[in-house]
C-alpha cells in the first residue's frame, strides 16, 4: 500500500494515463472520487457493491449527462447529475437507495474543475443520503469529448401502495406543478455563447424525493408524476397526455413563471412552457385529492409555488388546449428538437 | 416578422451602447440606429439594437382608444 | 409587468374589443384581412385572436416571414460557404433548420462539421470576426426592412476597423414591393381567388420605414391599411379599424402602432440603409417568384464586405419539392391544410418547406397551435 499512500495528483490536467486502469487511475481515483464520495463501499475498492438485500419494489433509473456549460449560475453538472437521477427515482415514488457514476473525461480536462464537479456531486448526495456505491473512469483523447460526460444510475425502493405511471391519467383528473417554469433554461441560456444577457436567475436544480414522499403520503393515490426536464412542461405533459390516450385543457394564468424568466423568453422569441427544469415535477390526481395535495405542496419548502394548472381531457387526438391569459385558445405542442432563439 | 421588445435603458457604458433591462433581464445592445436615447428611455429592441423610441404619450392614448371602442359598443347596444 | 407590453395583453380589454367588433362587423359581408407580417400570424395563433372573432371575419396569411420567402438556392448557398470555404457562418437562429436542396438545412450541415454559429445580433459576428483574425466570418444576413438597418451598421463598422476576415451574404428583402406583387397578381386583380378586403401593416417593418410607403396602396388598389402594432390587442383594435373603414367605404392609411410608428419613420435607419445598400433589379422570392425592385445588395463601396464577391459562390438551380404548396400558402391562395403533405410527411420534426419550419410561417402555427380547430371542425 505504500506506494499509494502518496494521493496527490501531480499533473494539472487529466491525460490517457489516467484512464489506463494502472497507477495513475488510482491515484485519481483516490485524491479526487473517494477522498469527496467517501463511503464504505468505495473504500473496499472492488468492482462492484453488495448493498445487500433492499426492500420494497426495485426501481432502477439512468441519466446521462452531457450538458454545457458544466458550470452555470445554480449549480454544475455534479450537483445536476445527482438531482436528475434522484428527481427519476422520486417521481417513480421511489425512496433513492444509491447511486452509480460513470465518468469519461476528455484529454486536458483541468484536475481542479473534476475536483469541483466531484465535490459538488458529493455534497448532493450527502444532502440527499444516498451514497455512490460504485464508479467507473475513462478518458477519451482531446476533442473526443466535451470535457467530462456523466452518467448515473439510481437504485430506489417502491412502497406498496405506491403506483405511478404515464398511462394512469384519467379524464377528470387535476394536473399540478410544483413551482415556476423554465428558470434552468433561462440560467443556461443566459451564458450561451452568442447570447449573454444578464440575469438573477438561478438554475432550480435540486433533489425532490422529500417533496415527492410528503405528497405521496397526503396522497397515496396520485396517478402520474414527472418531472418535466428536456423539452420542458410542454413535452411531458404531451408525453403523458400521448402515453394515456387522453387530451388535457390548461389555463395559462395559472401556470407559475418568473417575470424574469417571462422576459427572458420574450426577448428570444421562446416559449416558457417549453423550457427545461431541473428542480421541479407535475403531479396528476384524482379531482377530489387535489386541494389536500396543493396544500401539502405548498407548505413544503420546495413547493412554495404550487398551483393546479389544468385538468385532463377526454380527447381521442391528446390534444394539450390551453385557454390564454388573453382569451383565446391554443395548442400546446410537442415541438420537435430543442426551441432555438429567433428575430422573426 | 421581426421579434422586437420595448426595454428601459438603465445605463450608458459607453458611446453608442446602451443596457436595457427587462423584468431585470439586462442586456447590452446598440444605439447605433437612434439619436438621443437617454437613462430611462424605453426603445424597441430587435437584434441587440434600439430601433426606435417608445413614446408615453402614444401608448397611453392607443390603450384609452381600445378602452372607448369598448365603451362605445356599449353605448351602441344600449340604443338598440 | 413588462411595460408597453402586458398592457396590450389584458383580457379584459380584449373582452370588450371583441364586443365591438361583432357588433361592427356587418353581417352581410365578409371581412378578409391580409396580415402581411408573420410576426401578426404568430400573434393570432399564439393568443388565440381568431376565437375572439366573430364568424365573418377571416385572416389571410401574407408572405411577410422572411425566412419563408428566402429562395432554396440562398440557402445552398450559405451552407456552401460554411462547407466548402470553411468560413464561420454566423446565422439568426430562425434559419438554423431550414431545410434546402435534398433537406440540407444549417444545422444538419453543422452536425457534418462546418463551423456555423447562432448569434442573437450583428454585434456577435463582428465579435467572432474580432476573435478569429484567421478565419473568414461570414454574416448570413436576411429579413425585412427591420433587420436590415443592423446589417448596415455592422458593415460600416466592420469598415471603421478595418476588419478584412468579415463579410455579409446580403438577403435582405422589401415590403412594399412584396405587397405590390401581392395586389397586382392575378389571383387577387382578376380572378378574384384571393379576396383581400384591407392590409394589416408591419408593425416594425413600418416603426423602421414610416406609414408614408403604405398610402401607395389605399390610394392605388383601394385597400384600407392600419399599421398594427404586436400584440394581441393591437391586432384586434386594427382590425376593428380595418373594419370601420370597409363599412364606410374608405380607403387610408391609419397608424395603429403610433407609440413606436409615426409617418416618417427612422430617419437615422433609413439613411444608414441607403449609405450602404441598394437596390437589386429582381430577385426571386419562394413563392412568389420573381419580383423587381424588392431586395437589397451590398454597394460597391463596400465590396470588400460582401461575400458574393469574395467567395465564388457556384450558380444554383432552386429545387423545390413538388407536392409543398408553400408558394400558394405564402400569396394566401391556399391554406396549409390544403396541402397533401401538411400534418403527415410535412411535419415541424420533419419539415419540407420553409412555412412548416419558421415559427412564424403559416403551416407552422396552424399545426402547433390551430391544428385542433380543424380536428373539431372534422367531427
Amino acid at each position: 500500500m505504500n506506494a499509494l499512500n502518496n494521493n496527490a495528483l501531480l499533473s494539472r490536467t487529466i491525460d490517457m494515463t489516467h484512464g489506463a486502469g494502472g497507477k495513475a487511475s488510482v491515484q485519481l481515483i483516490r485524491s479526487i472520487f473517494v477522498k469527496h464520495l467517501s463511503n464504505p463501499y468505495l473504500e473496499q475498492g472492488n468492482d462492484g457493491a453488495d448493498i445487500g438485500p433492499v426492500a420494497g419494489r426495485l426501481v432502477l433509473t439512468t441519466d446521462g449527462h452531457v450538458i454545457s456549460p458544466l458550470f452555470f449560475p445554480g449549480g454544475d453538472i455534479g450537483s445536476l447529475s445527482v438531482h436528475g437521477t434522484v428527481n427519476d427515482l422520486a417521481v417513480m415514488g421511489a425512496k433513492p437507495v444509491c447511486l452509480t457514476a460513470g465518468f469519461i473525461i476528455e484529454e486536458g480536462f483541468p484536475v481542479d474543475a473534476l475536483d469541483a464537479i466531484v465535490s459538488s456531486m458529493a455534497k448532493a448526495a450527502l444532502e440527499v443520503g444516498v451514497p455512490v456505491v460504485t464508479g467507473d473512469t475513462k478518458v477519451v483523447g482531446r476533442g473526443q469529448g466535451d470535457g467530462v460526460f456523466i452518467t448515473l444510475t439510481g437504485l430506489g425502493s417502491v412502497p406498496e401502495g405506491i403506483h405511478l405511471s404515464g398511462d394512469r391519467a384519467r379524464p377528470g383528473d387535476c394536473i399540478l406543478v410544483s413551482g415556476t417554469m423554465g428558470d434552468h433554461g433561462i440560467a443556461i441560456l443566459s451564458k450561451r455563447e452568442n447570447l449573454e444577457f444578464e440575469t438573477e436567475i438561478l438554475s432550480d436544480s435540486q433533489p425532490l424525493h422529500d417533496l415527492a414522499a410528503a405528497m405521496l403520503e397526503v396522497v397515496p393515490g396520485i396517478r402520474v408524476m414527472r418531472d418535466p426536464t428536456r423539452g420542458g412542461l410542454s413535452a411531458t405533459l404531451n408525453e403523458i397526455a400521448y402515453q394515456s390516450g387522453v387530451g388535457m385543457a390548461l389555463t395559462e394564468r395559472d401556470i407559475p413563471v418568473k417575470p424574469e424568466v417571462h422576459a427572458a423568453c420574450e426577448l428570444l422569441g421562446i416559449d416558457p412552457l417549453n423550457v427545461a427544469n431541473e428542480g421541479k415535477l407535475i403531479a396528476i390526481c384524482a379531482p377530489e385529492d387535489a386541494d389536500a395535495l396543493l396544500a401539502v405542496m405548498r407548505a413544503h419548502p420546495k413547493g412554495g409555488d404550487a398551483a393546479i394548472i389544468g385538468a385532463v381531457t377526454e380527447d381521442a387526438n391528446c390534444l394539450i388546449r390551453m385557454k390564454t391569459g388573453f382569451g383565446g385558445s391554443r395548442v400546446v405542442d410537442w415541438i420537435a428538437g430543442e426551441q432555438l432563439p429567433r428575430i422573426c | 416578422m421581426c421579434l422586437a421588445l420595448p426595454a428601459k435603458i438603465v445605463s450608458l457604458p459607453e458611446a453608442g451602447m446602451a443596457v436595457v433591462s427587462l423584468e431585470g433581464i439586462r442586456k447590452t445592445i446598440s444605439l447605433a440606429l437612434v439619436d438621443d436615447a437617454g437613462i430611462g428611455d424605453y426603445v424597441l429592441v430587435h437584434v441587440g439594437y434600439a430601433l426606435h423610441k417608445v413614446s408615453e404619450d402614444e401608448a397611453a392614448r392607443t390603450l384609452k382608444l381600445m378602452a372607448d371602442s369598448g365603451i362605445l359598443a356599449d353605448e351602441i347596444a344600449e340604443l338598440a | 409587468m413588462m411595460k408597453y407590453v402586458d398592457e396590450f395583453r389584458d383580457g379584459k380589454l380584449a373582452e370588450t374589443l371583441a364586443a365591438a367588433i361583432a357588433r361592427e362587423a356587418d353581417p352581410a359581408r365578409s371581412y378578409h384581412f391580409m396580415e402581411f407580417c408573420g410576426g401578426h400570424t404568430h400573434a393570432i395563433f399564439r393568443y388565440g385572436v381568431q376565437d375572439l372573432m366573430p364568424e365573418n371575419v377571416h385572416f389571410v396569411h401574407g408572405p411577410g416571414c422572411p425566412v419563408c420567402v428566402l429562395p432554396v438556392n440562398r440557402l445552398d448557398d450559405a451552407v456552401e460557404l460554411a462547407e466548402k470555404y470553411g468560413v464561420i457562418l454566423c446565422s439568426y437562429g430562425d434559419m438554423m433548420r431550414v431545410p434546402g436542396t435534398r433537406q440540407r438545412s444549417l444545422i444538419r450541415a453543422k452536425a457534418d462539421g462546418a463551423d456555423i454559429r447562432m448569434v442573437y445580433s450583428t454585434l456577435d459576428a463582428l465579435k467572432i470576426a474580432r476573435d478569429n483574425p484567421d478565419r473568414q466570418v461570414v454574416f448570413f444576413a436576411i429579413g425585412f426592412e427591420t433587420t436590415t438597418p443592423p446589417t448596415a451598421v455592422a458593415i460600416l463598422q466592420a469598415k471603421a476597423e478595418g476588419l478584412t476576415n468579415f463579410s455579409v451574404f446580403c438577403n435582405h428583402v422589401l415590403t412594399p414591393a412584396a405587397i405590390t406583387h401581392i395586389l397586382d397578381s392575378p389571383e387577387v386583380r382578376e380572378l378574384g381567388i384571393v379576396k383581400i378586403n384591407g392590409f394589416l401593416g408591419p408593425s416594425h417593418v413600418s416603426s423602421v420605414i414610416g406609414s408614408a410607403p403604405y398610402e401607395y396602396f389605399a390610394e392605388e388598389f383601394g385597400r384600407p391599411v392600419v399599421i398594427a402594432g404586436f400584440e394581441p390587442l393591437d391586432v384586434m383594435q386594427s382590425t376593428l379599424m380595418l373594419i370601420r373603414q370597409v363599412n364606410e367605404g374608405r380607403h387610408e392609411v391609419e397608424n395603429e402602432y403610433a407609440r413606436v410608428v409615426t409617418r416618417d419613420g427612422n430617419l437615422k435607419a433609413q439613411q444608414l440603409v441607403s449609405d450602404v445598400l441598394e437596390l437589386r433589379q429582381s430577385f426571386e422570392w419562394r413563392g412568389l417568384g420573381t419580383v423587381p425592385y424588392s431586395a437589397l445588395r451590398i454597394r460597391d463601396a463596400f465590396a470588400d464586405f460582401d461575400a458574393e464577391k469574395r467567395f465564388a459562390l457556384t450558380p444554383k438551380i432552386a429545387k423545390e419539392v413538388k407536392s409543398c404548396e408553400c408558394p400558394s400558402i405564402l400569396r394566401g391562395v391556399k391554406k396549409p391544410t390544403d396541402c397533401k403533405l401538411f400534418g403527415t410527411v410535412c411535419t415541424p420534426e420533419n419539415p419540407i418547406g420553409s412555412c412548416m419550419v419558421s415559427s412564424e410561417g403559416a403551416c407552422a402555427a396552424y399545426y402547433s397551435y390551430g391544428r385542433f380547430r380543424n380536428a373539431e371542425a372534422a367531427e
